[in-house]
């Protein structure tokens, strides 16, 4: 269920671990016969066993301070005697409610909660957001592969369906659950909440959260996380930043990937980083292969610094 | 398609504040949208058209607030309308700004009996 829309479609989220299909209960059902044998009467209890496989859907109420203000003020004068009957007056005047509330406020309010549980166990939370195939799960496989030994990883796999990353994951050595989102198109600070609940992520490590693969929508869902990091890739335009600025606005690191292939196409580093720029020019850039590791050192460093702080 | 996720939080929302004033109907629903807040206002009134269905928004007049953007240059202060994100100031042509107005998703006001 997404918590943002508060939808409760049967489009389902799930959240799975790597191996882990479905989620199995085993129900016992009693059912008693009566027969009658020779004028006697016998009681038999059959004990059956159904195993199902269920996939649950959660809808969870969380506490949310709606902001309303009220604004009904009713004055009486206590001096005056009224002689109206008042519950003759049961005519249904419109009211007017002065609601004054953030439309995203209950996803950044739950992504606030997030952020203080990460920051009271020193959990750096990232949150990598990008489109489809600019290497982000090559980008952790890599990281974890390479710092794995010093940096306890945990990770989060957004997709809409399979397993695929994060049994990727799974294989390069860091615990994971993998959120599907079904037909939705972001993460939300909901699916984060449940997620983290199934990772069990220990004090002093880094989570990071692979954002479903959508340069829009994802930019306006807060999950909590301590960095914003977008990534792009050298095959993509490097006019990128300003066709989807709110992503580039809303984030704090750009990883620039794929400069393996700088010689065979036409992406211009430098126009790229000035587009970016002009969005946001609080972006910090890392240019790097994750193929061949060039450049991966510097990101690595920087990882290292946030976790020492 | 966030706008549809909008679009529902924009119904709780307003669902939530007309039963907390004991209300059956909505019969008005102010919403401020700013044009730099991320949301495509086609996409999100098409969203609402499907979302409001067996609400208590479903016969609800919607007026909707589109918030210009507005920016402040971060060299010589100036303020400008703008309508992306990156435009230079027009005064000093810095091209870096913030903007201080035009990210608003919000839920203004309801009407309700």
């Amino acid at each position: 269920m997404c918590d943002t829309c508060g939808c409760g479609h049967g489009d389902g989220v799930t959240i799975r671990k790597p191996g882990e299909t479905e989620h199995n209960h085993d129900h016992v059902h009693t059912h008693s016969h009566e027969h009658e044998h020779n004028g006697e009467k016998h009681n038999h209890d059959h004990t059956h066993l159904h195993t199902h496989g269920h996939e649950h859907d959660h809808s969870h109420q969380h506490s949310v301070q709606s902001h309303t203000h009220n604004h009904d003020h009713h004055h009486h004068s206590e001096e005056h005697v009224h002689d109206h009957h008042h519950a003759d007056h049961h005519h249904n005047h419109g009211k007017e409610i002065e609601v004054e509330q953030d439309i995203l406020g209950k996803n950044n309010l739950l992504a606030e909660r997030n952020r203080g549980y990460f920051e009271a166990k020193n959990i750096l939370a990232l949150n990598l957001v990008s489109s489809p195939g600019s290497g982000k799960t090559s980008l952790l496989e890599r990281t974890i592969k390479d710092l794995g030994k010093k940096i306890k990883f945990y990770v989060i796999e957004g997709d809409q369906q399979t397993m695929n990353d994060a049994n990727r994951i799974d294989q390069a050595g860091a615990p994971v659950v993998q959120i599907n989102t079904g037909n939705g198109c972001h993460l939300d600070s909901d699916m984060i909440n449940k997620a983290v609940k199934e990772l069990n992520i220990p004090d002093n490590s880094v989570l990071v959260i692979e954002n479903v693969g959508n340069l829009v929508c994802p930019s306006l869902f807060d999950l909590g996380e301590a960095a914003r990091v977008v990534i792009i890739s050298t095959t993509e335009g490097d006019d990128k930043p300003i066709k989807y600025p709110t992503m580039f606005q809303s984030s704090d690191i750009c990883i620039i990937n794929k400069t393996d292939l700088l010689p065979y196409v036409d992406f211009d580093m430098k126009k790229c980083k000035e587009y970016a720029m002009q969005v946001n020019h609080h972006l910090k850039f890392f240019e790097l292969s994750v193929k061949t590791g060039e450049g991966m050192d510097k990101w690595y460093e920087w990882l290292k610094e946030q976790i020492s702080e | 398609m966030h706008e549809l996720s909008i679009a529902m939080n924009i119904i709780e929302i307003a669902e939530e504040n007309a039963k907390n004033a004991n209300a059956s109907i909505i019969s008005e629903i102010e919403l401020d949208i700013g044009s730099q807040a991320g949301v495509v206002m086609e996409a999100l009134e098409f969203a609402i058209e499907s979302a409001k269905q067996g609400t208590m928004l479903e016969n609800a007049n919607w007026k909707i607030n589109k918030i210009t953007a507005l920016a402040r240059c971060n060299s010589c202060r100036h303020e400008f309308e703008t309508e992306d994100l990156f435009s230079p100031c027009p005064k000093c042509s810095n091209p870096f700004s913030e903007i201080y107005q035009g990210k608003e998703l919000r839920v203004k006001s309801l009407k309700v009996e």
